[in-house]
Parts: structure tokens; sequence; C-alpha cells
């Protein structure tokens, strides 16, 4: 099997089991309550991993560039308490004059 | 149900416009890094998750072997095990129709489904899902058919709303002392680990600050 191949099947087949790993084995049983508690919090958690990997994130490097000023545009939308899809477009915005200015 | 299925629809559908434009760059970026036509299709349909597809065609364009694509983007993807945990009491039915269900968790499904104000839904959950796989698939098409035509979709500020997106669903998650914790660890932890570790590897770390922010008082 050609590299590309090999990787489309074993990433494919890997993703498959990731996400369903959680919903199988565990199901419509409720979690134990040790466990409930934490689970509960993985989504602020991740959340949160997820805005600073998106917004500074580079190449194992820290990168403060035009998505910044693309996020705190958002930010300020989201204090405003602005609609999900106004913030996006805010922050879509903000970056892309941003990259036009700098 | 049917309500609730166009319930998840309704909800994603700006935010699959936004994921139907970063797959059409899946596309073009694919194509230019000589995966051809039939792999990326497949790829999408399959792996349906972004990061890790973006992932596969850097390694691959930069003649990496398989296993380092594979590694890489396992790496990536590994977060859907905690995700999918965290949702899997909403899940019913036999094993069969809960693993096929599964398959359409991805960042946005999961996160814009728990905001919901009635609670997490599998069927808000499953219309959702459906509806950014059908728009996560149609960009990689047009984006493989299109070759590099379009550009840069970063030009557009395509990269600052993914970020802008996640803190719009992450505020109304801190509710309470605990939630504030989790956060802060999960980002902090991440944020630290972004300079040392491959990608994907600060988001999982960042995932056990729900751990410990279980434990503030």
């Amino acid at each position: 099997m050609s590299p590309v191949w090999l990787s489309v099947v074993g990433v494919g087949a890997a993703t498959i089991a990731l996400k369903a790993v959680g919903p199988v084995l565990i199901g419509q049983r409720q979690l134990p309550s040790w466990l409930a508690g934490p689970v509960a919090l993985l989504a602020p958690a991740v959340l949160a991993a997820f805005v600073v990997t998106a917004a500074v994130g580079g190449h194992r490097a820290i990168v403060a560039d035009a998505r910044l000023v693309g996020v705190g545009a958002g930010a300020i939308a989201v204090a405003l308490r602005a609609p999900i899809l106004v913030v996006v477009i805010v922050a879509a915005a903000a970056a892309a004059l941003a990259r036009l200015v700098i | 149900m049917r309500e609730r299925y166009l319930e998840g629809a309704r909800m994603i559908a700006p935010i699959a416009v936004a994921a139907g434009a970063f797959s059409l760059s899946f596309g073009v970026l694919a194509r230019a890094a000589g995966m051809g036509w039939l792999a990326p299709l497949v790829m999408s349909a399959t792996t349906f998750a972004g990061s890790a597809q973006f992932a596969v065609v850097s390694v691959l364009g930069s003649a990496g072997s398989a296993g380092a694509a594979i590694a890489a983007a396992v790496m990536l993807n590994a977060r859907y095990a905690p995700i999918g945990i965290s949702i899997a009491s909403a899940f019913h039915g036999s094993a069969g129709k809960r693993l096929v269900q599964s398959q359409v968790i991805v960042d946005e499904s999961w996160a814009m489904t728990l905001r919901r104000k009635g609670g997490f839904d599998v069927h808000v959950f499953l219309g959702a899902g459906l509806v950014l796989y059908l728009a996560w698939n149609v960009g990689t098409v047009i984006g493989l058919l299109l070759g590099d035509v379009v550009g840069d979709p970063n030009r557009l500020g395509l990269d600052a709303a993914f970020p802008a997106l996640f803190l719009a669903l992450l505020i109304p998650q801190l509710r309470g002392r605990r939630a504030v914790s989790a956060a802060l660890l999960g980002g902090g932890i991440a944020l630290v680990l972004v300079p040392f570790s491959p990608p994907g590897i600060p988001i999982i770390a960042g995932a056990t600050g729900a751990l410990v922010g279980w434990g503030t008082r």
C-alpha cells in the first residue's frame, strides 16, 4: 500500500475507534459518581485548551499574530452578549483587517 | 424527534459554513501535497476531523512517512476519547447504532450541543453533526475541484474564527468555582505545552484540568 493510502486507512480506523470508545463502551449507562464529576468538567477544560492552541499555537512555538486581534475582537463581542455568528464574523473580519495593515 | 434534528441543523448552520471553507482548503492542500483526489475524499468521509487531516497533508507533503502521519493524527484526535466519554450516557440503542452515531463527534457538534438550554440532547447533536459532515465533505470536493484557484482562506481571518468560536462556547460553561479552575488549568497547561510538544498533546494534557478542577473547593 502507498504511504498515502496507508495514512488514510490508519488515521481513519484510529479516529473511528477514538470517537466510538465512550458511546460504545459506556453507552446509556450512567457514569459512576466518582467519574461523573470530573467528566462534567471536561467541557471547560478542553474548550479552554482549544482557545489557547487555536489562538497562539504554532509549530512548537507560541505565535502572536493577527489571530490575537481577531480573538480580542471576538472576546469583546462575547462580552457584549453578541450571538455566536456575530462573534465569529467579528473575529474573522478583525483578523483579516489586521493582516491588511500589518 | 424530528424537531430536535432540525434544531441541531439550524443551530450549526453558520458554523457549518466556516467548516466547509476549512475543508475546502483541506481539498486544495491535499491535492497540492500529491494525495490525488480519491484519498482525500475517503479521508474526509471516514476521519472527519479537521486538524488531523491537515496534519496528514503536512507530513505527507514534506515527504514524511505514513507512520509519522498516523502518529500525528492520532495525537490530535486523542481528544475524541474524553469528549466521547463526556456525552456517552446520552447515546441509546444497539452498540452498532452507537458506533455509527459517534462518528459525527467533532469539536463543534459537541460544544454547540452542550450550550443548548435544555441540556445535551443526542438528536440535536446528530442533526448538527450530520450538517457538519455534509458541509465537510462538500467542501473537500469543491477544494479538490478548484485546486489552487481560491488561495489561502486565512486571508479572510478563518484561523481567528475558530478560537473566537471556542471562546464564545467556553464562557457559558464557566458556572461555579470548579468549572473556572478546570478552564484555567486546561488553558494554562495547553499554553505551557505548546512550545514543547507536538500539536494535539496540549489539548489532551489540558483535559486533565478537569480532574484537578474537580478537587477545587
